[in-house]
Formats: structure tokens, C-alpha cells, sequence
């Protein structure tokens, strides 16, 4: 039968791949953007099972506003991925080192 | 059993599509990639009986995440070929520390869940059940200051991506509507009065 546990492995795999994803896309910052919707998903997928595990909704309302929050989030970082692409033609993040980081 | 198998199935497919977005090259790939997994997880919450966070899925991520993500993959234009070169150098590390996890976390959550044998049981509900109807009685009660924080915040994403975004370019030609609207016949007709001349 399935269960929690197959609920929270599958989010653990997803969260393992998009920290993957994080350290081997070093070039293009929107797969970067997309690798941290990814991890979002997967701490989404952990209080779905856990909301339907406990019979309690607070888990799926937490997932509502951390939907809300992730649209915002990528709404904003597309913006500034688009005024940095302007001023500088570029969005590998190894080209971005004004700030000597 | 039917339900196991199409867990099954629906997770591999996740899976495999979460691995396309990290590692394909194309960056429009990728974002398809993501859509595909975002509808089997709404397929997979809807099995997890959270049925109104699997259509809120499907509409706010593919719907309009999604689409802003390739709306600004195909606005700018990539270099694919710059793309590629840089993969492999961090490789190894990220192997490494993928294993690393994946070995702590299934550990943890098989061997020392507390949960005991076998997997925990999600709790079913009879039919008739609207889980929507169940969120939004707590959504508007128990968590409704929340909920304001969140319409703020999304009204600052509004402002804030419209503030970045916008730009004055120079030579642009635009019209001033308050100019336009203050004329008077007076400031562009100029009636000359003169003597009518003679044929040439």
C-alpha cells in the first residue's frame, strides 16, 4: 500500500536532484530559477503527505501560501533576470562577479 | 494494487522529467520539462486526496508560472553551445553530495520515522467529502491574517516586477495627453486675413 513513506521519498529525491541541478548548472541563472521551483515542489509534496497522513489541513493551507509565495517570488526574480540580461547581455552567473564575490 | 501501480508510474515519470530540467541543454527543454512534472504531481496529490492543491497546482504553475518562465527563456536568447561547456566541471561534487543525501534522508525516513512497520496509512475520507470546501473554512477563519499577508505580498510582486521591468528609452516617441486635451483652435489654426490677388 502506499503510503507516507513513498510520499516523502519521492520528495527527498526531488530535492536531492534539484540541489544536483544547483551545484552543475553554474551557467544559465533561469535554470537556476527552475531548479529552485523544483525544491519548493518538493517541500510542497512532504506537507501534502503529511496533511493527508495526520488528517489535519494546516499542512495543505501551508502549501497554499507557499504556493502564493513562490509565485511571487518567481515573478519577481524573472523581472530582475530581465533588467540584468539588459544591462549586461549576459545571464551566466560566472560573468556576474562586480561585487568581487 | 491499482493504486500502487499508478503511484509507481507517476513517479518515475516526475522523476524523469525533474532529471530532463536539470540536465538538458535546451533551456526551453527544460521549462517543458518542469510543466510535465508539475502535472504528475498534481496527479499525485490528487491520489494523496488533496484535490484542491493539485488544481491550484495545474493553474497557478503551469498556467502562469510556467508561462512567464518561457515567455523570458525565449525572450532572451541563450547561448546554448556557453551552456554545455560549463556542465561538467562541477560533476562530481554535486554526485557526492547527491548520494550523501539520498542515503541520509531514505534512511531516515524508512529506518527512523517512529512510524513502525510498513508505510504510514494516509487517512481516507467518504465520498462526498469536498476538500476544498474544508480548506476554505479554515482558510478564512483560523488563517485569515495569513491570507491578507499573502494578497499584499502578491501585490508587491505586481509593483515590484512592473518598477524593474519598466524603462525609458530613449528617442521614444510618445504623446502627452494632458497637452493634447488643453488645446485650444486658437494655438493650431491661424486665420490670416489678407486681399485677394490678382490671377496670374
Amino acid at each position: 500500500m502506499i503510503g507516507l513513506q513513498h510520499y516523502l521519498t519521492l520528495g527527498a529525491m526531488l530535492f536531492i536532484l534539484s540541489i544536483a541541478g544547483i551545484i552543475v548548472n553554474r551557467r544559465n541563472l533561469i535554470l537556476l530559477l527552475m531548479c529552485i521551483e523544483l525544491m519548493l515542489l518538493a517541500v510542497n509534496f512532504n506537507f501534502v503527505a503529511f496533511s493527508s497522513y495526520l488528517g489535519d489541513t494546516a499542512g495543505q493551507v501551508f502549501v497554499f501560501f507557499i504556493l502564493t509565495v513562490a509565485a511571487a517570488e518567481a515573478a519577481i526574480g524573472l523581472a530582475i533576470l530581465v533588467v540584468l540580461f539588459r544591462n549586461r547581455q549576459s545571464i551566466n552567473v560566472q560573468e556576474l562577479n562586480t561585487m568581487k564575490g | 494494487m491499482f493504486q500502487i501501480i499508478l503511484f509507481y508510474v507517476f513517479a518515475a515519470v516526475l522523476l524523469a522529467a525533474a532529471l530532463g530540467v536539470v540536465f538538458s541543454k535546451n533551456p526551453v527543454h527544460s521549462v517543458m520539462l518542469l510543466v510535465l512534472t508539475f502535472f504528475n504531481s498534481a496527479v499525485l496529490w490528487l491520489m494523496a486526496e488533496a484535490e484542491f492543491l493539485a488544481i491550484v497546482l495545474v493553474l497557478v504553475y503551469v498556467g502562469a508560472v510556467m508561462v512567464l518562465f518561457l515567455f523570458v527563456v525565449m525572450m532572451l536568447e541563450v547561448n546554448v553551445e556557453a551552456v554545455k561547456r560549463g556542465m561538467t566541471r562541477y560533476a562530481w561534487p554535486a554526485v557526492a553530495i547527491a548520494l550523501i543525501m539520498a542515503i541520509e534522508l531514505i534512511q531516515l525516513i524508512w529506518l527512523r520515522s517512529g512510524i513502525g512497520e510498513g508505510p504510514g496509512i494516509f487517512q481516507t475520507h467518504p465520498q462526498g467529502y469536498s476538500n476544498t470546501k474544508e480548506l476554505g473554512a479554515v482558510l478564512y477563519t483560523e488563517h485569515v491574517y495569513a491570507f491578507e499577508i499573502a494578497a499584499v505580498i502578491l501585490l508587491l510582486a505586481i509593483v515590484a516586477a512592473i518598477t524593474l521591468t519598466m524603462r525609458k528609452r530613449p528617442g521614444l516617441k510618445q504623446q502627452n495627453i494632458s497637452q493634447q486635451v488643453a488645446v485650444r483652435a486658437k494655438d493650431r489654426v491661424r486665420v490670416v486675413k489678407m486681399d485677394s490677388e490678382e490671377r496670374q
